[in-house]
């Protein structure tokens, strides 16, 4: 329990009248409804978890919540972070969130951190709040939120998705456990397909978020069971939800009983991201590739190329370069799809490509090692769109 | 002896799109060697090259982590239930 010193906090007429549903529940009452307007709650990520969580957060009156986004609103956005609206695309997340939170709720105050979490700047955004939420999408980003939070003493509100299952959990609270006695070590990059690889169900992050916001407000004023301890994991495809136990492992190089790290660490190094980034250059610098303008100036000077695309059928479905051939990166790794790459390329000259480049240099890869020699489409459909023909949705 | 096997999501695609799976053992162990020798791609997934359990990848015998049990050691009945509980990051 958190606490929040509510002796200078005073509720005017228009606020006790917006929260009046709040105000008649035992459980929250005036005291709670001052402690909500006392504390202040840090939001890293304003997307997929981020936009329902702080929308709640907002409206339920917490006092001062801090935005931490670097990022613009992307189209493919819209379909799950219910914050931003269609006019905002292209602007950045963090103006299009002040604007629609200072809209549910006026008496909020809103930090605008429109920088992206470091280990340089993370301990000095997180000190100033109660209560950490982790909105984050990347491994590295929520070791250090974890780190962060361990290092300060502040609880942090977990939630992560993928496809149709969302995990969350309190850490870091009461002596519980943190993420690291969760998952001590991050999996190498690539392992894991990401939201934008894999997909991601549009209400997903939606349940997810309002679980971290529910925990958050719980925290604050102190009432009920919260995750601590226990892993939520949701399952929408057959709407169950199941839980597990966590504990605090005594030997954390973090929180345990005798932590090894002390102040924040090289993150990215942590999940091995600048090692893998040195593979795919060296293995990019074998690859040949080919611009989107060169691939067209090819096929209309009538040169015999067959174009494949390795995306999966559905992307193919909803977008594609006239005159290709699917093959999907799957069956190339499988076997099947090398034979049929095989009989359709029987002379002429290959290029293969995928949404931006990175499926197809790693199908390339594969058929160069069975000796099918081929051009990647640099930028991949999406650079097709942008150099060549825009009427060509970017899925 | 079979004993229910929970896949997660992002391993399915290496088990046929199964969600979950009845496997042959009397240890957690032998369940995951049942596993991985049904479907060879797991292996490195579950396993690291020192041919340990690989740190972002949880095994709950029912709602127990077996880190806190004995491990791959670990004895189970018919009536457990196992859980893969890979670490994953989403959230944009």
């Amino acid at each position: 329990m958190l606490n929040p010193d509510t002796t200078t906090i005073e509720l005017s007429r228009d606020e006790l009248e917006r929260y009046s549903r709040h105000l008649i529940l035992p459980e929250v009452g005036l005291e709670g409804q001052k402690k909500l307007k006392a504390a202040s709650v840090l939001c890293v990520g304003t997307g997929g978890l981020g936009a329902p969580l702080t929308m709640y957060l907002a409206a339920a009156g917490i006092g001062r919540i801090g935005l931490v986004d670097f990022d613009v609103v992307d189209a493919s956005n819209l379909q799950r972070q219910i914050i931003h609206g269609t006019a905002w695309i292209g602007k950045p997340k963090i103006d299009s969130a002040t604007d629609r939170l200072q809209e549910i709720n006026p008496h909020l105050q809103i930090d605008r951190w429109p920088v992206r979490l470091s280990s340089e700047n993370a301990l000095d955004i997180c000190r100033d709040y109660d209560l950490i939420i982790d909105g984050t999408d990347n491994f590295p980003t929520r070791y250090l939120v974890n780190d962060a939070c361990v290092l300060l003493g502040k609880p942090n509100v977990y939630g992560s998705i993928f496809r149709f299952e969302g995990q969350s959990t309190v850490f870091h609270y009461e002596d519980g456990p943190c993420y690291r006695c969760l998952y001590p070590e991050p999996p190498p990059p690539g392992l894991v397909p990401s939201c934008a690889e894999g997909g991601v169900l549009g209400i997903l992050p939606g349940v997810i978020g309002v679980i971290q916001a529910t925990e958050a407000v719980k925290i604050i004023l102190g009432i009920g069971t919260t995750l601590k301890g226990r892993l939520m994991l949701y399952d929408a495809l057959n709407m169950k939800f199941r839980e597990l136990k966590l504990r605090r492992n005594p030997e954390c190089p973090v929180c345990g009983d005798h932590p090894t790290v002390t102040s924040l660490i090289d993150y990215e190094e942590f999940c091995g991201i600048p090692q893998a980034r040195a593979e795919e250059e060296k293995a990019k610098a074998t690859l040949q590739e080919i611009t989107a303008t060169e691939l067209k100036q090819l096929l209309d000077a009538g040169k015999d190329v067959v174009v494949i695309d390795v995306r999966n059928p559905d992307e193919f479905a909803a977008a594609r370069i006239p005159g290709t051939t699917l093959v999907p990166l799957p069956k190339i790794e499988q076997g099947p799809g090398i034979e049929k790459v095989r009989s359709l390329v029987n002379g002429s000259a290959l290029v293969l490509h995928c949404r931006s480049g990175m499926r197809s240099a790693k199908a390339l890869q594969i058929l160069q090692s069975v000796g099918i020699e081929g051009i990647n489409l640099k930028g991949g459909i999406h650079a097709w769109s942008d150099e060549v023909d825009p009427s060509v949705p970017k899925v | 002896m079979a004993v229910k096997v929970l896949i997660p999501a992002p391993l399915r695609r290496y088990t046929s799109n199964q969600e979950s799976l009845e496997l042959e053992g009397s240890s957690v162990g032998e369940i995951l060697d049942d596993l991985t020798g049904r479907y060879g791609e797991l292996k490195k997934h579950l396993y690291g090259e020192d041919g340990r359990l690989r740190n972002f990848v949880n095994i709950y015998v029912n709602d127990e982590d077996i880190r806190h049990l004995q491990q791959q050691g670990t004895a189970v009945q018919p009536t457990d239930v196992i859980s893969i509980v890979p670490s994953i990051a989403g959230g944009f």
